[in-house]
């Protein structure tokens, strides 16, 4: 059988979780498989009934008082009992940073790791290649998982569509697991500060990365965003060096925006950066290295030097608009 | 007070990768190679952990062909006090668990209050080393750590966790404890003249990785160009300012922005 992780704050589902399902539903369709869905939480979750709406097996709720907030310990435990009640073949998750941090922990506690982060997957003579991105996004690799089950594979955001997760009709269980004392103490989530720009309203954005080399040299990423009508973002070097505050930051952990434009300036398309702008209208890319990731999602490349590029741009728009 | 870093070398980012005859990796001695950037912010976090504690020794373990003393040489010149080196020629081809297994042999001795690891390799991305590494030697661990509360350092220790889209979350951990440290978190020390004469006489010790007898748990088997997933028209042929006439053009005619 396959284990699929869902993921919620407060029953809140993480909405990832729904693509989890589908991966997990398309490779038990290949293996022939059954799937059931695992939720850790400190009471009967009110998610469950949501989820049981899949087309599962069942639907396991991992319960114990101290699974009410999220720690590492706290799901290792809860997943270490489920695995071994259930045995399956597979564990299949997002990989999202709540996974990132737990499954490689449970799977040490078996003896496996984590295929982590794939795109896609095939079926090949009764077993799995996986397929993840290496090299910061300039290559591919296919895996194999070798050593016995369960084999532990998270999928990246995106690799799945959470809308094509079958529907049907699943039982609830509820499994009373123990939980060990637990070696860290979470305090309550908080977010930094309230952006004072809403990017996701932009219809045109003009994104720098760490290709505009200076602080100084923002001025004609603006002159170009300015000749646009458009907002200026970046990438979170950017952010880091505090060249833009991080309001500005587009990606996984910063805003996630679809403008009608996106033109990304020396921005090189780690998946990070990727996750919060690929489903821009028009992505533009203007990179000196011909093989950046930042050009397998573009719709118009320059491979070039921007600052070549950008003065050219803003001298022909204006032109244009003359 | 101990703090173990583990540091790797890995090909320089902005190197020109070629796909190896065999298919598995890259042609790694064409390459640059460079300290693991994430790697680089776990060493400066330490050091200032031991500054601000005022004691302590900073000690960095790198795994990986006697290549990758370079980046142990630049680690100590930048203020680590020793080196572990586990040595394995064929490292590329070890899978996570195979690693941390490997360092967790070599370290576990130390009995280090902390270990800090990059958040992950810029190589193979497995994302895992120091997360495995926590649970082969019975300690807590947090990944994603972008801020470390040194005034809290004492049997415990308080860090901030980055979670998505803008959220964060500190915690605190009962040491000893294994940290996985963000990019960009500071502002990294270059190691100074002195402390490159002040390297030369500090210790590497080499160890044998005790690898064997552990099958990895996930195999290349082939490594190629991503394919594609969209169109891309290329503008200019390689010359910047005609693509940039050509994408004025296309913003005007096709995407309607002008
Ligand atoms: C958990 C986690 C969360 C993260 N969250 C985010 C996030 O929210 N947002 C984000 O952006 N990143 C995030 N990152 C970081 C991400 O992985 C990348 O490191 C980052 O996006 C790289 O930024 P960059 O493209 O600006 O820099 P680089 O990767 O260094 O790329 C710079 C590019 O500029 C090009 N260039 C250089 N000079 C020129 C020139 N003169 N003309 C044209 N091109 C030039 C280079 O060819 C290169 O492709 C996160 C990483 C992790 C691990
Ligand atoms: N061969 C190695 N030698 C030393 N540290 C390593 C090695 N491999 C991984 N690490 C550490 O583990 C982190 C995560 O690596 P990875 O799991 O490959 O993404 C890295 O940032 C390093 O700090």
């Amino acid at each position: 059988m396959i284990l699929v992780f869902i993921e919620h704050k407060n029953c809140v589902l993480n909405k990832t979780s729904l693509e989890a399902i589908t991966a997990a539903q398309a490779i038990g369709a290949d293996l022939g498989l059954k799937t059931s869905a695992v939720i850790a939480c400190d009471k009967d979750c009110a998610l469950a009934q949501e989820i049981a709406g899949y087309d599962l097996e069942k639907v396991i709720i991992a319960k114990n008082d101290k699974l009410g907030t999220y720690t590492p310990d706290g799901y290792a435990d809860a997943w270490e009992q489920v695995i071994k009640a259930e045995n399956p073949q597979y564990v299949v998750m997002s990989h999202t940073y709540q996974v990132r941090d737990f499954a490689p922990k449970v799977a040490a506690r078996f003896g496996r790791e984590v295929v982590g982060d794939c795109i896609r997957y095939r079926a090949e003579g009764g077993g799995l290649v996986l397929t993840r991105r290496i090299f910061l996004g300039k290559l591919d690799a296919d895996f194999t998982v070798s050593g016995d089950s369960p084999y532990f594979i998270t999928f990246q955001s995106g690799a799945f569509r959470g809308e094509n997760a079958a529907k049907g009709s699943a039982p609830v269980e509820t499994m009373d697991v123990t939980v060990g004392e637990l070696r860290m103490t979470p305090e309550e989530p908080f977010q930094e500060a309230k952006a004072s720009v809403d990017l996701t309203k932009s219809e045109i954005i003009v994104a720098v990365g760490r290709g505009i080399k200076a602080q100084e040299n923002l001025a004609i990423a603006q002159q170009l965003a300015d000749a646009l009508g458009a907002d200026l973002a970046a990438s979170r070097p950017i952010c880091d060096n505090e060249w833009l505050p991080i309001d500005r930051q587009i990606g996984s952990s910063g805003q996630t925006v679809a403008p009608k434009v996106y033109i990304a300036l020396g921005i090189s398309g780690a998946i990070q950066h990727i996750v919060g702008m690929k489903n821009s209208g028009s992505i533009v890319a203007i990179n000196k290295d011909a093989e950046a990731p930042i050009f397998d999602i573009a719709d118009y490349g320059i491979v070039g030097d921007l600052f070549e590029a950008v003065p050219v741009m803003i001298e022909e728009i204006h032109k244009a608009k003359a | 007070m101990k703090i173990i870093v583990l540091m790797k070398q890995v090909a320089n980012k902005d190197a020109v990768l070629r796909i190896a005859p065999d298919e598995k990796w890259i042609n790694q001695a064409d390459v640059a190679m460079q300290t693991n950037e994430s790697d680089g912010y776990a060493l400066e976090e330490a050091l200032r952990l031991k500054e601000a504690k005022g004691e302590g020794e900073v000690i960095v373990c790198s795994l990986g062909p006697q290549t990758a003393k370079a980046v142990i040489k630049d680690a100590l010149a930048r203020g680590a006090d020793r080196a572990i080196h586990v040595v394995v020629e064929d490292s590329i081809t070890l899978s996570p668990y195979q690693i941390a297994k490997a360092i967790a042999d070599a370290v576990r001795d130390e009995n280090a209050d902390l270990i800090f690891t990059g958040l992950q390799s810029d190589d193979a991305s497995f994302g895992q080393t120091g997360v495995i590494l926590a649970e082969l030697l019975g300690i807590p661990h947090g990944t994603i750590v972008i801020e470390v509360d040194r005034e809290s350092l004492g049997e415990s220790l308080r860090i901030k966790r980055e979670l998505e889209s803008g959220w964060y979350q500190w915690f605190t951990y009962r040491l000893p404890a294994l940290f996985s440290i963000q990019s960009g978190i500071s502002q990294i020390r270059y190691a100074s003249l002195k402390g490159i004469m002040a390297a030369k006489k500090k210790e590497i010790r080499d160890v044998a990785a005790s690898v064997e007898p552990f099958a990895p748990g996930q195999t290349i088997q082939k490594v190629y160009l991503p394919l594609k997933t969209k169109q891309t028209q290329i503008l200019g042929n390689g010359d910047a300012k005609a693509g940039a006439v050509e994408l004025v053009e296309k913003l005007r005619s096709e995407v309607r922005v002008l």
